[in-house]
């Protein structure tokens, strides 16, 4: 029977199983694939808490949501078109997720009785006939195939039986028409030394491929052609090695040592593990007690000279809060950056949620004004991670970067860029005094407000700093009333200077309208989906995106005013509303969600048209 | 990294080390002494005034710093240890001083304290140990003795007082020394051995609080007592003391006990226990005498040994790095991977 090729623009699959079957990794694989071969893209990676679940439980499920399109896309996809289920569990719950007339590719050697009764199925969903009419199910023996593939192989049965993820995927290779070339050879390289797991995972790979072409089950193959993308070198990037990478790029056009002080945390680790492999650029990581020291140690190398950096999620951040205002106080560069998880308290570690931002924006003892930028996608991690670092340097001041766990896990096709096209700025330490002048360590930069950085080791220049309040200009300890409020007045309008480094504010839509849907961070791809669906049905709707929270841009506040509606889709109880609330007195109104994964563009819009009446 | 690639300076004379800031402890401190003699021994110790470093964390020794004319930071309560490992660690030619006392070094500062320690930078703590809160008002430390009667310990404290020099072996320490802020000389000398030694040196320094916790050390101070509660250890030199050194240190098996060699004729001055810097055993047994009425109070260095330093670790690993990689190239690793181009 000839197969049937159907051209498609928009797929969105979900890969499901237990959280040893390897789903990041067919994820991240079949990703890689579709990146080369010029699609746009954005995935979702979603995990438990707990490195093994109880096998086969609800709570054990692993995810990865892959989104690949022809045309620009912005967002992991609301609801997958095609469903892959290792396990019943898996099925279970995600089936109401699946658009309806979507695909179920299960894995029908594990719906044994067992696994049934664990995800609470009283009978096999995929005979019993209660999903047929709603949704194509492929009910596939992956195990058993594999199996036969490596039966004249001395491998484990459990080895053998590992590689069934690989079968899936060579079967979605086929389905999308995607060819081999690119997993084999990372198969290759992963297992350098293993040759026969390398062989069997080819196998499994081969097997699932050759299956979709033979098969009867299967009539039709997909073709999704390539993206338009602006030329240029691209690979697939993730949020997490993008700051990372941002951050090393800052220090190398800086010609300054990076240091990293940090402590392991859910989902900011990535950042630790990725600098820790730089020390053939230099790079200092220092793995240290707790978070405290973490930020401890980087602000001590920061006045020794280096770019000092921490990272850390919601719960390490609140332990370095007592720190983040000694940096303030004594005015030194330091990035910290923060991705976020849902909290309070430990929370949810692995989910994304966007809650952190008045801790970041406020969370301190003292009026202690800081500087916080926010990525809005795994690429843009890079550029404000870079941003983060240019600014600390040239404002001598702390600055933050709101991450989340989407951004920070989830990728996307990223145009490489230039070292020499990124900003320009200087690292420059004092060094110059003429003769009876002394060293002012808190004498300001009239433009940007930024004291002089003199580090130890430069004669002349011997001065104290530290956590109490400072005397203007010499940096003397100073208990004076008129003098705090100076240096309160001053702390404010250096970090209110940092605006004037904005480009004007970028407004997707129309100037002025009906409603403005105001996104930050990670909610900026389905905030952008939201406006274009929305324009499309000729609503007169914007979107802003804001990079910086604090300080907000100067335009901001008349963009707002041309707009009668105000949306603020957050994955929080509604923290930025309220600061945008506070400084414009514009009755801005929230979608608030906090579910622990990506508000959904369809949820937008829906919100847009009930306000819009 | 040691000492040793700093640059020296001949010159440098006290005055050289005092700020024109007003000093503010209060009348009597024995900070007074502390400072006095490090701004007499730092002119001495072969450092460029710019390559010295002071961190500090809060509480009344943690002014040290303002005090001093070099590159200081008094930082937040117990984080200098952490502070200084960055200064270090960026910069490993800097002699790096952490100033730190009983409550911000042991309590609220004893998770950095024990791992500064067992890394091993080369940074140099001095532990002001006056057994009180003092910049607070008076309310018992990690070091104050059982049952202390302070402001927040009404009907005597609960807590049972660390032990600062077992606490440090405990953490690995490379070099642990005790000195008194009445001993001139003696602080003088071991502020010298602590800067010589490449590695963390813990000197903990017995300083009297004359308003909150004064007389605290008094017994190791007067001139009646201190000969019998005082042992100066040497190294390589037998465990002796009291007025006519005639008593001493003996090992019973592994159980230590004073003898009085004048009355105990049975035993001579070669049943004195000899002091031996390297051995840990012997650092232990000393280190147990602290709160101990039955034994004198040990002074001096109980314990140093040679072990990897851990920026020069890192300093080694750089360039390990660069011999087997080559020198990082950023434009390489952005574009590293799986790559591909649009047109």
């Amino acid at each position: 029977m000839g197969k049937s090729l159907k051209n498609v623009d928009d797929v969105v699959i979900r890969f499901a199983g237990d959280s040893g079957d390897g789903m990041q990794l067919t994820g991240t694989r079949f990703t890689e694939t579709t990146a080369i071969f010029g699609n746009d893209l954005s995935t979702l990676p979603d995990y438990p808490a707990e490195i093994r679940a109880p096998a086969g439980s609800l709570a054990g499920v692993s995810v990865f949501q892959l989104h690949f399109s022809s045309k620009n896309i912005h967002t992991p996809g609301d609801n997958p078109d095609v469903l892959v289920a290792m396990n019943p569990a898996a099925l279970k719950v995600h089936l109401g997720d699946l658009m309806p007339g979507g695909a179920i590719i299960a894995n029908a050697n594990t719906f044994t009785p067992k696994n049934l009764q664990l995800a609470g199925y009283e009978s096999n969903p995929l005979e019993d006939g209660s999903l047929e009419g709603v949704y194509e199910i492929y009910a596939i023996e992956m195990t058993k195939m594999v199996t036969d593939a490596c039966a004249d192989m001395s491998l484990s049965s459990k080895l053998v039986e590992r590689t069934k993820n690989m079968f899936a995927l060579g079967m979605l290779y086929w389905m999308y028409n995607r060819t081999l070339d690119s997993t084999l050879a990372w198969l290759r390289k992963k297992f350098e030394s293993k040759p026969e797991i390398v062989e069997a995972n080819s196998r499994a790979l081969k097997t699932g491929y050759n299956f979709g072409e033979t098969t009867e089950i299967f009539t039709t193959r997909y073709k999704v052609g390539k993206a338009s993308l602006p030329p240029g070198k691209y690979r697939n990037i993730n949020g997490n090695y993008a700051i990372s990478l941002g951050l090393l790029a800052a220090a190398q056009k800086g010609n300054i040592p990076l240091f990293y002080g940090g402590y392991p945390i859910t989902p900011a680790s990535d950042i630790l593990h990725t600098l820790a492999a730089f020390r053939h650029f230099g790079v200092k990581t220092f793995q240290a007690e707790d978070e405290i020291a973490g930020i401890a140690s980087a602000i001590g190398a920061s006045f020794s000279g280096n770019l000092g950096i921490t990272a850390s999620s919601g719960p390490g951040i609140a332990l370095k809060t007592e720190a983040l205002g000694l940096a303030v106080m004594t005015e030194l560069p330091l990035v910290i950056v923060n991705v976020q998880r849902g909290g309070p308290s430990t929370g949810l570690p692995t989910k994304t949620e966007q809650s952190d931002l008045f801790q970041a924006v406020l969370g301190r003892n003292g009026d202690t004004p800081m500087p916080v930028v926010a990525p809005k996608s795994p690429g843009d991690c890079f550029y404000a991670a870079y941003e983060a670092c240019m600014i600390a340097i040239k404002y001598m001041t702390p600055v933050f970067v709101l991450s989340d766990g989407y951004l920070a896990n989830g990728s996307e096709p990223w145009k490489i860029p230039e070292l020499k096209d990124l900003k320009n700025f200087k690292v420059s330490f004092q060094k110059d005094l003429s003769e009876n002048e002394n060293f002012m360590p808190y004498l300001r930069d009239p433009e940007t407000l930024a004291r002089g950085w003199a580090i130890p080791g430069t004669s002349n220049f011997e001065h104290r700093i530290g956590g109490l309040e400072k005397e203007d200009i010499t940096g003397n300890v100073s208990y004076d009333s008129a003098n705090h409020q100076r240096m309160t007045d001053l702390r404010f309008a250096k970090i209110a200077r940092i605006a004037n480094e904005f480009p004007p504010s970028n407004i997707f839509g129309n100037k002025s309208g009906e409603l403005l849907i105001i996104t930050w961070g990670g909610t900026y791809g389905t905030g952008r989906s939201a406006a274009e669906r929305c324009q499309r049905e000729n609503l007169k709707v914007s979107q802003l995106h804001l990079r910086w929270i604090n300080p907000l841009p100067k335009d901001l506040g008349s963009i707002i005013k041309k707009f009668k509606h105000v949306l603020i889709p957050e994955q929080n109880m509604g923290q930025l509303r309220m600061l945008i609330r506070n400084e414009f007195l514009v009755d801005a109104v929230g979608l608030n969600q906090v579910r622990g994964r990506p508000i959904r563009a369809g949820s937008i819009v829906e919100k847009v048209k009930e306000i819009l009446g | 990294m040691s000492e040793s690639k700093q640059k020296t300076d001949s010159k440098l004379s006290r005055m050289d080390f005092v700020t024109d800031q007003g000093v503010r402890w209060c009348p009597g401190c024995g900070d007074y002494a502390i400072l006095a003699q490090a701004q007499k021994i730092f002119p001495d110790l072969g450092v460029a005034k710019e390559n010295f470093v002071f961190v500090s964390g809060i509480g009344c020794s943690s002014r040290f710093p303002y005090y001093m004319n070099t590159f200081g930071f008094h930082s937040i309560h117990g984080r200098a240890t952490a502070i200084a490992s960055g200064v270090k660690l960026a910069n490993p030619d800097l002699s790096v001083w952490v100033v730190t006392g009983d409550g911000d070094g042991l309590s609220i500062g004893g998770n950095h304290t024990i791992h500064l320690l067992r890394r091993n930078l080369d940074i140099n703590i001095l532990l002001f140990n006056n057994r009180i809160y003092g910049l607070t008002k008076g309310q018992y430390s990690p070091t104050s003795e059982l049952g202390k009667i302070t402001k927040s310990t009404p009907m005597g404290s609960l807590d049972r007082p660390f032990n600062p020099p077992a606490l440090a072996l405990g953490a690995e320490a490379t070099f642990v020394a005790r000195t008194i802020d009445r001993n001139t000389h003696h602080m003088q000398s071991m502020i010298k051995r602590a800067h010589k030694h490449a590695g963390t040196s813990f000197l903990e320094i017995y300083q009297n609080c004359n308003i909150f916790n004064d007389g605290a050390f008094s017994s190791l101070t007067n001139k009646e007592t201190r000969d019998d509660h005082v042992l100066v250890l040497e190294h390589e030199k037998p465990m002796l003391f009291g007025k006519n050194q005639e008593k001493g240190i003996h090992l019973d098996g592994n159980k230590p006990r004073v003898i009085d060699l004048e009355k105990d004729k049975n035993l001579g001055i070669n049943d004195i226990l000899v002091h031996d810097e390297k051995d840990i055993v012997i650092a232990m047994i000393l280190s147990s005498f602290t709160h101990n009425p039955d034994f004198p109070d040990p002074i001096g260095v109980i314990y140093a040994v040679k072990a990897p330093v851990y920026e020069d670790l890192l300093y080694e690993q750089f360039d390990h790095a660069v011999k087997q990689r080559g020198k990082g190239d950023i434009a390489d690793l952005l574009n590293a991977g799986d790559t591909w181009e649009v047109k």
